[in-house]
Parts: C-alpha cells; structure tokens; sequence
C-alpha cells in the first residue's frame, strides 16, 4: 500500500466517523429528552440531570399507546403474510407454469408500480365509505394485501427452482398446491424473509391511508397516533419525545435482528433498475 | 385431462384472488380517479356532474396549488442533488476503508427505517427557536447567529429537505456502494498502472460504469421528492404548510381538497397532475438507460 492510500484511508475513517456523529445524534437526543421532566427540558443538557421515568409511566397509562402498538402489530403482521402467500403464489404461477395471456397478466401487475398511492386513496376512501370498511382494520389494510413489486421479486427466484425438482414431485402424486407450498417456498426462503421485512417496515411506517381511513383514535395505528398524540401535547417535548422513542423501539430491534437481510434487500430494489 | 390442460387450470385458479385483487384495488380505482378528475363531485352533495376540463383550468388559476407545485419542484430540486452528492462520497470513503464498513454502513441506513412520524417530530423539536431548540443551541455556542428554520418562510422548506436527505442518505449508500462493488477491480488497477490519477479514475471509469445505478437513484428519490407528505404534516404547524403554505407539496394541498374540504373532483385532477409529472420522469429513466455505457 501506497504512502497516498494510507493517507486516503484515514481521511477517510475520520470523515465517516464525523457523519455518524450527525446521524446518530437526532436518536440520542430523542431518547435523552424522554428522560427529562418537565422543569428539565428546555435546559440544553445532554443527558438528564435526573433521570425520570414519568414520560413513559403516563404515556402507557393515560393514552392510548399500547393500543396503537397493538393495531400497528396487527396490521403489519396480517397484511406481510397475505403479501408473503399471495405474492409467492403469483410469482411461482408466472414463473412455472405456461397459459394464455400469462405475459399480459405479468406485465398488468407490474405496470401498477407506476400508479402512485395518492391517486389511489381518493377511490379507496370512496369504496371504504360505501363498503362500511372505514375506520376498521380491514379497512385499514385492504390495499396492501398484495404488492406487484413482491411479485416481480418472487417471479424472479421462483425461476431458478429447477423444473425437474417440481416434475419429480408431481410424479411422486404431490398436489400443484402442495409442489408450491413443500418444494419451492423452502427453496426462496432469503427471498421471503427479504419481502418479509421490507413490507413488515413498510406496513408499521405507513401514514398517509391509515391517516385517512381511521377516524376514532382507539383505530389508530401508531404513526397516526403519534402524530396526534403530538399535536395534543404541543409544547410538551418531553412527553412527544417520550412517543417518538416509544414508536421507533420496535423497529430499531426489528433492524438489529435483521440487519443483513435489510441491507442486502436495498442492494436488491437498486439493482432491478 | 391432459397434464397440459390440468397446469393451465391450476395457473388460473391460483392466479384469481389475485387478479380480483388487482383490478379491484389497483385498475378500477386508477380509471375512477381519473373520471372523477372530470366531475364537480363533492362528498356532500348526491349529484356528481362531468365539467370536462374545467378542474385543470381552476387548478391553474389557483394561487394555492400554483405555490404547491412550485414547492413540489423545490423539494425536488433541493433535495435529489443534495442527497445523492452526499451518499456518493459517502459511498467513495466506505469503499475506501476495509475494516468496519458493515459498521458504518448500518449506522447511514438506521434513519431510513426509523418511523417518518417519529423522524419528523425529533427534528421539529431540535428546529425549535433558542434558547429551546439544540441546533440553535449549538449555533450559538459556537458564535454563529440563531435562525428560525420551520418559523421562517424562506428556511422551512430547506429545514424539512435536509430532514428528508438525513432519512434517504442510507438508502443512496447502500445502492451506491453495491455499484460500486460490481465494477471490476481490473478496470481500476489497468488505468492506475496507464497512470491515471484519483480524480480521472473517478470521473472517467467509475462514474460512467455507475450511471445505471446514478439514473435509479435519481429517479427514485425524485419521485420521493415528489410525493413528499408525512414530513410536511407533522413538522409544520397543525400539519397546514405553513408558514403561508410556504412548504406545502402536491400531496398535503390533495389530502386538504379531498379531506377537508370534501371537493373530491378537484382533488382527483391534481392526483392526475401528481400521476403525470410522475410517470415522465419514469419514461425519461427508459430512454436513459437505453444509453448504456459499454467497456
């Protein structure tokens, strides 16, 4: 190694360094303010002088936290696997099976990636209303039961399960469903658990239909719920901070558990293009 | 039956949740929005009239939604530039290092996972005016003058693009730094043995090799940009885009039409606006990709 690539590597590490310290710093600044009381956080300090338990006591005890985690638990938990077994379903259909008008079906699902979110929930809103599915789970969830990215994603590892493996099966009387469930979907499990955590993600962050199809805050999921906990407690930051802390807890475990899989899954999406 | 005929069966039945699904909840809705772009309808009201074009015409006499769209294109502006210069010599000092990127990597990619809600009230309460706000107090500390970030008409727009960069930055790096890794060492090692220097390496082998990877980026974090919303609504005061809808985008002036005021066909043509400007950024990706560089 050359005298300039050593010179190159330190620089380097020095400046990475002083970036973590600016990514890092709105997460301890959050949790630090948790701790705080009321007389301590507008006093700029670091950490608390005294540390407090208080924010977190009354945010589980007289709001309707814990029923927001519980909804958000729920709604992501449903809906990733209806996304899990549906967009497997379709992925192995198109990848293994040849029928008319299997190209057009593909390149239908796919075309809807194009269609953005917001000029679907003005209909959506509309069919909720007339369906009675407004402000309930169901209503809540209804247009993420499938995802044509999951599709595109699936269809792409279904292809590799070698066609002998499935022929093998059905020789030995194995049912098309049972080939499906027995033989491939073991065979994409780092695809699934990809899928999985990325709509999981997906599902627990979502704001803007939970925002519009809930209406009685005990229907909240907790981004919704966050953001009108806040609004009611304007000028709090000790309690608002506590919320934010209380909604990003869960994920932060779900990131370390599967920090791999969410980094190569980015690589993935990037890569498509 | 024949095998042939029994896998054809078994395709469609697998395939008719799904395409109930997909037309249920994806194509009809797409044609309904686009219809209702076409009416009068308000919520309220029973009777729902064609007006033709006459949505777009009051679209684009309005002074509100003339403001949203400008920001909309501000953000864009601001914010594409802004994030993928950072996350590209982000990504160029990650591949330089060889111990501890996995580290630092995942440290950039936190934020991006972190619930938008709870991102945005952090930052708005870090925005706040001395002697309350932190990066005001660091402002001071170190000689410089306070500002007032999300209170100011000029300052809030920029204070909510530098939020949003903080969230993607992560998400850049890493598909940055996957490009980064496929071009082939030899390459590299070939022009610093012709004697090329850092910076031709850079702008003459890696940078023409990244341009797949340079084209996704810009292109999905344009229609980020775009689509911008959950940051606006929670770190704006009451979620209005203010000050003076000095920050409000497309989405939050659609989601007050639709939510607030009830008037779904104006609402629906400015979700077609949004879907149009959308999908010729999408088109632009096609044809430049076509122009891939080849070695």
């Amino acid at each position: 190694m050359t005298r300039s690539d050593r010179l190159v590597r330190i620089l380097s590490y020095i400046t990475l360094t002083a970036l973590i310290v600016v990514m890092v710093f709105p997460f301890l600044w959050m949790a630090s303010s948790s701790f705080k009381s009321t007389d301590e956080i507008y006093s700029l300090t670091y950490f608390p002088n005294k540390p407090i338990l208080d924010n977190y006591r009354e945010i589980f005890g007289s709001s309707l936290f814990l029923r927001w985690l519980l909804n958000s638990a729920i709604i992501a938990v449903i809906t990733t696997i209806s996304v899990l077994f549906f967009d497997s379903l379709i992925g192995f259909t198109l990848a293994k099976y040849s029928f008319p008008g299997k190209r057009i079906i593909f390149v239908l699902i796919l075309s809807t990636l194009m269609i953005p979110t917001e000029m679907l929930v003005i209909p959506w809103y509309i069919m909720s209303s007339r369906l009675g599915w407004l402000d309930s789970y169901w209503g809540i969830m209804f247009p993420g039961m499938m995802s044509a990215f999951g599709v595109f994603l699936m269809r792409q590892f279904m292809e590799s399960v070698p066609d002998d493996l499935l022929d093998a099966a059905r020789i030995d009387g194995m049912s098309e469903f049972g080939i499906f469930l027995r033989i491939t979907l073991p065979l994409v499990k780092p695809a699934l658990a990809t899928l999985a955590i990325f709509n999981f993600i997906g599902d627990w962050n979502a704001f803007l239909w939970p925002l519009i199809v809930s209406s009685t805050p005990k229907m909240y999921t907790l981004p919704v719920g966050l953001a009108y906990f806040s609004s009611e407690n304007l000028m709090r930051w000790e309690m608002i901070m506590t919320g934010s802390t209380v909604s990003t807890i869960p994920l932060i475990i779900v990131f370390l558990l599967f920090q791999k899989h969410i980094v190569k899954g980015i690589a993935l999406t990037g890569l498509k293009g | 039956m024949k095998l042939r005929q029994k896998k054809t069966m078994t395709a469609y039945l697998f395939l008719l949740i799904p395409l109930v699904f997909f037309v249920f909840v994806r194509f009809v809705p797409t044609i309904y929005a686009f219809w209702l772009s076409l009416t009068d309808w308000n919520i309220i009201s029973p009777k729902m009239n064609f007006v033709g074009l006459d949505n777009f015409r009051e679209l684009f006499s309005d002074t509100v939604f003339l403001k949203a769209l400008g920001n909309t294109f501000k953000y864009v502006l601001y914010g594409v530039p802004l994030v993928l210069a950072l996350s590209f010599v982000i990504s160029l000092l990650l591949n330089a290092i060889q111990k501890g990127q996995a580290f630092y990597r995942l440290i950039y990619v936190m934020p991006y996972i972190t619930p938008l809600v709870a991102v945005s009230w952090v930052w708005r309460w870090m925005y706040q005016r001395p002697p309350i706000g932190v990066i005001n107090g660091l402002l001071s500390f170190v000689g410089l003058p306070t500002q007032r970030f999300l209170f100011s008409m000029d300052q809030a727009l920029i204070a909510i693009v530098v939020t949003t960069v903080w969230v993607n930055l992560g998400y850049c790096v890493v598909i940055f730094l996957a490009g980064l890794q496929t071009i082939p060492r030899e390459y590299l090692e070939a022009s610093k043995i012709d004697g090329a220097n850092r910076l031709q390496v850079l702008t003459k082998i890696t940078i023409p090799l990244l341009n797949p990877v340079i084209v996704f980026l810009v292109v999905t974090q344009s229609i980020l940009f775009l689509r911008i919303f959950t940051q606006v609504y929670n770190m704006t005061d009451q979620g209005s885009g203010g000050p003076l809808n000095s920050t409000k985008p497309l989405v939050l002036y659609i989601y007050q039409k639709a939510f607030l005021s009830f008037e779904m066909g104006a609402a629906s043509s400015a979700t077609v606006v949004l879907f149009g400007i959308i999908l010729l950024i999408t088109l632009l990706q096609f044809q430049l990709l076509k122009r891939r560089i080849q070695y």
